[in-house]
Order: structure tokens, then C-alpha cells, then sequence
């Protein structure tokens, strides 16, 4: 089975190791991995802010440089929404561009949604015993995806122990744009769900902006809680820790 | 209402600095309230009484004169006097008329945000009508001088203590009084208002087109007071309340009352057919039903935006909002907010009266997922922005910078290119004269990329 990978650019300039994570994992559990050099950002910052035609833009641009792939997958799940869920209402207008975007849409996954849902492995190895792992649902994944129990399954299976998170499905407040349009707003949303979470070991979730935002917001608050995107903590999970 | 919501981004970030304790009190009672909701949709198949909720309101919707035609008919045949109002302004002379006619002094009304939408109040204060609130905590933002900051909780964003200071500042109750002892002073000044009110003012939760009922949804007996007690009542109800039959309300009154507080059917449903007859000497002796259009029609025949007229008007998204959540309605600056706020209001006062709404959401799509009537709030958020950049009115920089993003993401050597500038200059995501850097960086720490991009570990073999 042949995959490939889409880094996206939040992937490719902030979480190098963790999209280097995802390879090794993908290879460990005997998939090839391709990188299509051409690649470079879904869209999704323009699609959310209104700008359609520059949207549209980079999801033409997207659906040529992955046209043949057998799997996309994404260490991303808001980055996977975008392709599965924005590209086809996008391309609506357009017969053939549709018809590819729908065609995209059912070979695109999110990392961990592909691990349970394509390879059907919900055990990658006990690397994660003793562990206390909050887990943040980012909101494309969640609601757009429909993706709660992949990612926890596979965390549970390798030993983490799930904190109890009241806000645990809260949007954080990233959004994109809306951090910088909004940030008073914003912030308060990343205040809410960092003041319910507990102390765990490790905060972790499929979505690197939420990260980014919410890893931000903890540094600059004071308070230290190690935080590492679902990727690397599944390659771990599968490597033994 | 005075419309401020193009204010929307400084009045959020003056709630929250100058009122914290707004945001912990909404957050408090809306996530209640979500609890609640959650609970009562577990007990019933949730997702198939949404859908077929949506059904029946689409249907509705696309045969709108043929039910309002049909609810006039039958309206007429049991006495009510059916009113057409294009406008606010139709709407309020049609008050004025019936406040001379029957020399009305006193006015009790009944919590309805059609009313707050209309201007009701001060339509008929400026008559020199007194106008009682009679809903809890309608009354106690009356009291305040404030609009509703919630759908189904007016009140909500006020702690007990504002309350109780409030209260003995306008009532004379002690600054200790417990809650009931509030309660009850207020029942008592608004018994007197029923008992001596010559009109009485509601809106409507539905309006059933086949026996022309109006159908009322309520948890203080106030809306029963106010619609039987007084000589005249008159009942505004925009044009998108209809339903076919009394066999669709029955599932709406359930699911409305589960969406909105969580519980199974309001603790007071009336279904009111007309005014008091010889054999039902009970009730009012006429009976106003005004059908406000006031930009509903106008919505309807959009073909992106007009889903949002199925909302029932139950909170649910409000509570399930966590931008919501933060400020509570009166930074929304109208009287409708929340999610269905940012799409109900530009539909109904224009893009450009309410321009920044749109953008008041992170997509995060709780909304959606709560609606019983399903409207799709995120798709219509994103369709209100994308009219906002078409129609130009994204600021100038925002937009070039877009622009520039997206020629950098189609052409892959560029993006390699700027891949590598970061990493040679990685203090350039420090500046601070990049406006997006300056905003995350306020209340954000960090802002590190890799060593190495992810390409540059593939291509050099690294992974």
C-alpha cells in the first residue's frame, strides 16, 4: 500500500520531527510513503476567511499534485476537513473539478483515522504505559471528520492513561485567522480549556495550529505541560517510548 | 434596538476586561444549559427528529404563502384580527392604533425578541404607555436598562449579587435578600401590572397555519397571564413561526423545549385560538395577530443565506458557542446573537450593518451540531464572509496579504523559497511590525519553526 503523505505548511515549518514521526509510523506498520514534492498549503486560512477565489486557487493547485495518489493521509485533521469537506462545496460550480474533488475526498484521511479505519490497527505497542495524556479534539477533526474514539483508542491501547478533561472538546480559540482578528476572544477560549486541565504528562492532538495556539498560550501564562502533536506520540506509542 | 454591531470586536474586548464576571456567569448558565440539552437529546433519536424537524420547516418555507394565507383564513374564522406588517414601522403603528383605540395605559408583555427587534417598548413608552416586563429575567434587564444578552436567558450574564443590588436600588429589597424573597417582590409589583394592564403583548413561538393557533412555550405562567388577563392581546409573530398542523407542533414544542433548556416540553404551553367567546367566557376580549415581515421575505428568496429561517429561536447554539461563551449577547450588539446572531442579522439588517458578525466564530461547528432544525451555521458564516471579501469590504492589507499567500502556496519554488528565508532568518517570525506576528505574540509565547523544514529532512534522506 502506497500513501501520500501531505505535510501541510503548518507541518512542514513548525513540526518537522512529528510529520518525520508520522513517516516512520506509516513505514513501521509496512506502508510506503511518498512525498510529493509540489505540495504546499490546503487553503483552509483563505476558505475560512472568505477569500473563495484564492481558495479555490490552492485547491486546484492541491488536486494536481495529489491527482494519482492511491492514499493521501494528513497529520492534520483540520487540514484533512479541508479536502474532504471544502474542496468538493469549492469546486461545486466546476463538473470535472467536483468530480476530482469528490474522488480526493474518499482517499484522504487524517493520520490516525487512517491507522484504524484503512489498516485497522488499534494496537501500536505499549510505549505510552504510565503515561497521563490529555487529549485536545480539534474541531474539523471532531465534527467535520467525525474522528473521537480513533485517536483515543489508539493512545488507550498503548498503555496512556486519558485525563478527564472537562473542555476537552472545546474549540481552543485557534481558528486561523480568528486568533489574530479576535485574539481577546481567542484567548479567553485557550483560558477556558487551559484552566479545566488537569496536570497531565503530556498534552497532545492531531491539529498543530490548536497546538501552536494552545502551547503559546501555557508558555506565556507560566505554567509547563509538555506538548507534542498526535504523530510523534503514536511513533512512540509504536517504538516503545 | 439600536444596531452597534459593527462594534462587535471592541465591545467583546471591553466586556471582557472591564466585566469579567460576565463571562464566568454566561459561561456557567449556558453550559448548564448545553448539560441539558445533551441529557434530553440522549433520551429521544435526536438525529432523526432534527432531520425531520428541518424537513417540515423547509417545506414550510417553500410554500410560505400558501400556510400564511391558510393561518389568516383560519385565524379570521375564530375572531383574531390578522395584521400584515412589512416593517418595524408597520408593526409598531399597528400598536400605536390599538393603544389609542382602547386608551391603554398600562401594556404587560410577554419575553419575546421580535418585540426587542420591533422596538416595541419604546413605540409605546413614547405613547406614554408603561410597559411591564414580564418574564423574569426580561424584568430584571428592564430594571436595568440593558437588552436581553440570551435567546431563552435575557438575564443570564447577571450574578446574584448585581441582581440583589439592583433590586434594592429600584425595589427597596435588602441588600441581603435571598432569591426567593427577589422573586417574590417582583411577582408582586408585576401581579398588580396584570391585574390593572389594558393590553397585553406577546410573540409566539408558533403559529400552526391549519386551525390558526398560536402556540406559546413558557416556564412562569407570565406569558398565560399576559395573554388572558388583559382586555386586548396582541400577538407579533414573524412570518417564518408557521407550521403546517397541530401533529407538527406537537414534536416541536418537545424538541424546541429540549434544545433550549433541556427539559421534555415547557412547564407552560398555551395554544391560544381567539378571543373569549359565550361559551368560553375566559380571556382576552380581542385578539391581534401581527405578521411581521421586517426583511424575512427578502432573506427567504436569497438561495445561500435563507436556511436560517428555520430557527425556532431555542438558544441551543448560543450555549454550545464558546465565542458566545466569552462575552455573552451584548457584544453581538443587536438583539439576536450568538452563532445564529452572526448569520440571522446580516441577513436581516445587511452585510454592511454587521459586518464583522460573520467573523465572530472559529468555525469550531458546536452550532451545527446542536440546532434541532440543523440550520448549517458554519457554511453560512463562511458564505456572509465570502460576500464581505467579494463585495470588498475585507480591509486592504488583509486582503493583499491573502493574495500574496496564495501566489506563494500555487507556485511550489516560491514556497521553497520562503521556507528557506525562515531558516535563515527565523527572528523574521519575531517581528513585530508584521501586524498577525505583533497579535499572536500579545498573549502567545513562541513561535519557533523546525530546524529543518520537513522537505529538507526528506530530501536530505533524514527520514
Amino acid at each position: 500500500m502506497r500513501v501520500a503523505l501531505f505535510v501541510t505548511c503548518l507541518g512542514d515549518q513548525f513540526f518537522a520531527e512529528a510529520a518525520a514521526d508520522a513517516v516512520r509510523l506509516l513505514r513501521a506498520l509496512g506502508v510506503e510513503v511518498d512525498f510529493p514534492r509540489d505540495q504546499t498549503c490546503c487553503g483552509q486560512p483563505a476558505y475560512n476567511a472568505g477569500y473563495r477565489r484564492e481558495a479555490l486557487q490552492m485547491a486546484r493547485h492541491t488536486l494536481r499534485v495529489f491527482e494519482h495518489a492511491e492514499y493521501v493521509v494528513l497529520p492534520s485533521g483540520s487540514c484533512t476537513a479541508t479536502l474532504r469537506a471544502f474542496y468538493p462545496e469549492l469546486l461545486r460550480e466546476d463538473a470535472s473539478a467536483y468530480r476530482a474533488a469528490t474522488d480526493l475526498a474518499q482517499r484522504t484521511y487524517e493520520l490516525s483515522e487512517f491507522i484504524v479505519r484503512v489498516l485497522g490497527v488499534t494496537e501500536l505497542g505499549k510505549g505510552l504505559e504510565g503515561r497521563r495524556v490529555a487529549y485536545h479534539h480539534g474541531c474539523h477533526a471532531l465534527r467535520e471528520l467525525g474522528l473521537r474514539e480513533e485517536p483515543l483508542t489508539l493512545l488507550r491501547n498503548a498503555g496512556a492513561e486519558l485525563v478527564d478533561w472537562e473542555a476537552a472538546e472545546e474549540c481552543c480559540g485557534f481558528g486561523g485567522l480568528f486568533s489574530v482578528k479576535l485574539p481577546e476572544v481567542s484567548l479567553a477560549m485557550a483560558d477556558r480549556k487551559l484552566d479545566t486541565l488537569p496536570a497531565p504528562d503530556l498534552l497532545t492532538s492531531a491539529d498543530g495550529g490548536c497546538l501552536l495556539h494552545l502551547a503559546g498560550r501555557l508558555e506565556h501564562r507560566g505554567r509547563s505541560v509538555p506538548v507534542q502533536p498526535l504523530a510523534s506520540v503514536l511513533w512512540e506509542a509504536h517504538r516503545g517510548g | 434596538m439600536e444596531v452597534k454591531s459593527q462594534q462587535y470586536p471592541e465591545l467583546a474586548r471591553k466586556i471582557l476586561r472591564q466585566t469579567p464576571q460576565v463571562r464566568e456567569a454566561v459561561t456557567r448558565a449556558a453550559l448548564h444549559f448545553d448539560h441539558n440539552r445533551q441529557t434530553a437529546y440522549a433520551e429521544i433519536d435526536a438525529a432523526f427528529w432534527r432531520q425531520w424537524a428541518e424537513a417540515v420547516k423547509n417545506h414550510v418555507l417553500t410554500h410560505l404563502d400558501h400556510y400564511l394565507e391558510l393561518a389568516e383564513q383560519r385565524l379570521a374564522a375564530r375572531g383574531v384580527r390578522v395584521h400584515w406588517a412589512e416593517t418595524a414601522e408597520d408593526a409598531r403603528r399597528v400598536l400605536r392604533e390599538l393603544v389609542r383605540a382602547h386608551g391603554v395605559k398600562r401594556a404587560v408583555k410577554a419575553k419575546s425578541m421580535l418585540s426587542e427587534e420591533l422596538g416595541v417598548n419604546p413605540a409605546l413608552e413614547a405613547l406614554g404607555v408603561e410597559v411591564f416586563e414580564t418574564d423574569l429575567g426580561e424584568y430584571i434587564i428592564q430594571l436595568a436598562g440593558e437588552p436581553p444578552s440570551h435567546i431563552v436567558g435575557p438575564a443570564i450574564h447577571r450574578n446574584l449579587e448585581e441582581i440583589r443590588r439592583l433590586f434594592h436600588e429600584r425595589l427597596g429589597t435588602p441588600l441581603d435578600a435571598e432569591p426567593d424573597a427577589l422573586a417574590r417582590e417582583a411577582r408582586r409589583v408585576l401581579r398588580e401590572a396584570f391585574l390593572s394592564a389594558e393590553m397585553g403583548v406577546s410573540g409566539a413561538n408558533f403559529l400552526v397555519a391549519e386551525t390558526g393557533t398560536i402556540a406559546l412555550i413558557e416556564n412562569e405562567g407570565n406569558i398565560r397571564l399576559t395573554t388572558s388577563l388583559p382586555k386586548v392581546h396582541v400577538a407579533l409573530v414573524g412570518i417564518e413561526k408557521l407550521l403546517p398542523s397541530l401533529a407538527d407542533l406537537a414534536v416541536f414544542l418537545q424538541l424546541t423545549a429540549r434544545a433550549a433548556t433541556g427539559q421534555r416540553i415547557g412547564t407552560f404551553v398555551s395554544l391560544i385560538q381567539g378571543p373569549r367567546t359565550e361559551a368560553e367566557p375566559d380571556g382576552p376580549e380581542e385578539v391581534h395577530v401581527v405578521l411581521v415581515d421586517n426583511g424575512r421575505s427578502a432573506l427567504l428568496a436569497d438561495p445561500e443565506a435563507w436556511e436560517v429561517l428555520r430557527c425556532v429561536r431555542c438558544g441551543a447554539c448560543l450555549n454550545a458557542c464558546p465565542v458566545y461563551r466569552q462575552t455573552g449577547g451584548h457584544a453581538y450588539g443587536w438583539v439576536y446573537s450568538g452563532p445564529i446572531g452572526a448569520v440571522l442579522d446580516p441577513g436581516l439588517l445587511g452585510l454592511e450593518a454587521t459586518l464583522p458578525l460573520p467573523f465572530a466564530s472559529s468555525l469550531c461547528g458546536a452550532c451545527f451540531e446542536v440546532c434541532p432544525v440543523r440550520i448549517p451555521i458554519p457554511k453560512l458564516l463562511v458564505t456572509w464572509r465570502q460576500r464581505a471579501v467579494a463585495a470588498g469590504l475585507a480591509s486592504r492589507p488583509e486582503a493583499g496579504a491573502v493574495r500574496a499567500y496564495a501566489e506563494v502556496m500555487t507556485r511550489p519554488e516560491l514556497y521553497r523559497l520562503f521556507s528557506k528565508a525562515l531558516r535563515v532568518f527565523p527572528g523574521a517570525l519575531e517581528h513585530p511590525v508584521l501586524p498577525v506576528v505583533r497579535a499572536w505574540r500579545a498573549g502567545r509565547s513562541g513561535l519557533k519553526p523546525s530546524p529543518k523544514s520537513f522537505r529538507e529532512l526528506w530530501e536530505e534522506g533524514a527520514v
